[in-house]
């Protein structure tokens, strides 16, 4: 499955990257690399090999429906990004986080 | 005192021939001396860790010390520190001070520990060379023209330095134990789920995993009593009996103190594309382990070859989704234009993050998006399988396996930076027990041309502690562990002997 660089604009978009027209060219060269490597695989018959996701078989662990963590919103605020587009100030208002509008 | 063990360190400590605050201060003034030219730590705090160290001391005088109270350690810059800047390496974080502990910070501080700051890392511990952090590259302490290995390069070139009594690290594809081959001392990753991962930043979830990084097995096992244990926070986290890891090293005395362990030569990491000088120094390691009474058993491993390309499957499209959180909205970086919410997402990110964090970040939305599923992300998982069940039919033959930990020594900086193939190759000997799950480790075997070369040790799930054994009683024989490089004329010649 040769890549091309629409693919690779469409993938950048999918995963939210900003892409330029070299960039895009240059990862081509290098995924198209990478992706030979992960060919290898195909060689491989696999029909009936039960999915692998961890190496233990453990289940996931229930809790008790309670509240355990404390409201912490000032000390994870003071790691808001400053809000940009000319603004030096953090990108906080009224412990909400400001973004570009959404809805009209 | 630098290159003191853990032991007596904190011997030292307890009999009050120095204070923590003294022992933190020698490690500090290194740290200002050659950190500047080695770049191996990224934030330094000297209040904060002056404040750890009174603490320690106060402990020591009312006799409440633990063996690791008032023993100064680095930490890699992907465990969340209360307080400290934690940036992963990233242009991402880099302004991000984290707002509580990762876990394993947690089990430090509970044990007295000094944390004399946190160590450069490939970004986001994507590499093999600790070229893609953000913050520059490391230098390797042995030549300063060389890589440290990845992605724990600045706690590897930390230990190797002596500019820490030792240090952690996280191993998602041999982030611990190729950097500890390159720079020459004593890397363990444990089983999957020992250590809890809570506060320490995800790369690929099912993989990563905290392990010590550290002068001798004796002090690595003494770390995994502080590091491991069940978190409830962790939801992989095993919940099984506290292991004392230190318990078997006193027995690893007398002439054949491993007479009847049985060793594994897996064929497959003796082929093609094995340096023929770590060869020799690897082969020359497992003749010494035959005079100390263990025995060799010829391996296979068929499906290890396949480690490489399924493991990068596997850790981009899980990357590329513990990456999403990055969206320049609550915190991490924000581009400083942008137009609506969309744009805002595509520019923040696309600042944020290196070359080959975004390359990761490409493979993994390809390999998880409609139509290619099956082909690639099942298909790995199904092959990962086999990829274990290798090991599980390895180990009815043998006790621990045993191989070299990078196929060369450290290369040059710049050498392999550009091509991304070439550098993925270095995990090719460490990738295969990730994927399992299972423990790994590197002990210093030799050197080749003035490098260290790293020895393998794999075992069997929780066999950590007779991994440490194991290791321990060649280190009771040998003294490639105790080699360190000097700094103040580092591309050096080796003592007569030793090259």
């Amino acid at each position: 499955m040769a890549l091309n660089i629409t693919d690779i604009k469409r993938i950048a978009h999918l995963a939210r990257l900003e892409i330029s027209e070299q960039e895009a060219n240059q990862t081509l060269t290098k995924l198209t690399g990478i992706l030979s490597l992960i060919e290898q695989m195909q060689a491989v018959d696999t029909t009936g090999i039960t999915p692998m996701s961890h190496s233990q078989d453990v289940v996931q662990r229930l809790r008790e429906d309670v509240v355990t963590a404390t409201n912490q919103r000032e000390a994870f605020q003071a790691n808001a990004p400053i809000l940009g587009n000319g603004s030096a100030e953090k990108a906080v208002d009224n412990g909400l986080y400001l973004v570009p509008k959404v809805i009209e | 005192m630098i290159n003191s063990s853990l032991k007596n360190l904190s011997q030292m400590l307890t009999k009050k021939e120095i204070s923590s605050v003294e022992m933190t201060q020698t490690f500090l003034d290194r740290i200002n001396k050659y950190n500047p030219t080695i770049n191996a730590y990224i934030a330094l705090d000297t209040n904060k860790t002056l404040a750890q160290a009174k603490a320690a001391d106060v402990r020591i005088a009312n006799g409440t010390a633990e063996p690791l109270t008032g023993i100064p350690f680095a930490q890699k810059d992907i465990f969340c520190a209360k307080g400290w800047q934690t940036t992963c390496g990233s242009k991402m974080l880099a302004n991000f001070v984290a707002p509580y502990d990762a876990h394993v910070i947690t089990q430090f501080d509970n044990a007295g520990a000094v944390n004399l700051g946190k160590t450069n890392m490939d970004e986001f511990a994507m590499g093999s060379s600790n070229e893609t952090s953000y913050f520059g590259g490391v230098k390797n302490p042995w030549d300063f023209d060389r890589v440290p290995g990845g992605s724990s390069g600045g706690s590897a070139a930390a230990v190797a330095a002596r500019l820490c009594a030792a240090a952690t690290g996280t191993d998602t594809g041999g982030s611990i134990r190729q950097p500890a081959s390159l720079c020459g001392f004593t890397g363990l990753k444990p089983t999957y789920g020992l250590v809890s991962r809570y506060g320490m930043i995800a790369f690929a979830s099912s993989l990563d995993q905290a392990g010590p990084m550290a002068k001798s097995a004796e002090d690595c096992a003494l770390m995994m009593n502080v590091m491991t244990g069940f978190d409830e926070r962790d939801s992989t986290s095993l919940n099984r009996p506290k292991e004392d890891y230190t318990r078997g090293l006193s027995n690893m005395q007398g002439a054949q103190p491993l007479k009847g362990l049985r060793i594994g030569l897996p064929k497959e990491y003796f082929a093609d594309g094995l340096d023929a000088n770590v060869a020799k120094v690897v082969q020359d390691a497992i003749a010494e382990y035959r005079k100390l009474g263990a025995e060799t058993v010829d391996i296979s491993l068929p499906n290890s070859q396949l480690s490489i390309p399924v493991y990068y499957v596997l850790a981009p499209a899980e990357a590329s989704s513990n990456l999403s959180r990055y969206d320049g909205v609550r915190y991490g970086h924000r581009a400083a234009e942008y137009d609506d919410l969309m744009d805002m997402y595509m520019k923040s990110r696309a600042e944020g993050f290196g070359a080959e964090v975004k390359r990761r970040i490409l493979i993994g939305t390809y390999v998880l998006s409609a139509g290619y599923y099956d082909a690639y992300y099942l298909k790995a998982q199904q092959i990962r399988r086999l990829i274990a069940d290798d090991f599980t039919q390895a180990f009815k033959q043998c006790d621990v396996i045993m191989g070299p930990t990078a196929p060369s020594t450290a290369f040059k900086a710049g050498e392999k930076a550009d091509d991304p193939v070439a550098m993925y190759l270095q995990d090719v000997y460490t990738i295969a027990t990730n994927l399992a799950g299972l423990p790994g480790m590197s002990i210093p075997a030799g050197f080749s041309n003035g490098l260290p070369v790293g020895l393998q040790l794999m075992g069997n799930y929780f066999d950590e502690a007779r991994m440490l054994d194991v290791a321990h009683a060649y280190q009771q024989v040998t003294d490639w562990h105790t080699l360190i490089p000097n700094l103040d004329k580092p591309n050096l010649v080796l003592p007569e002997g030793k090259v």
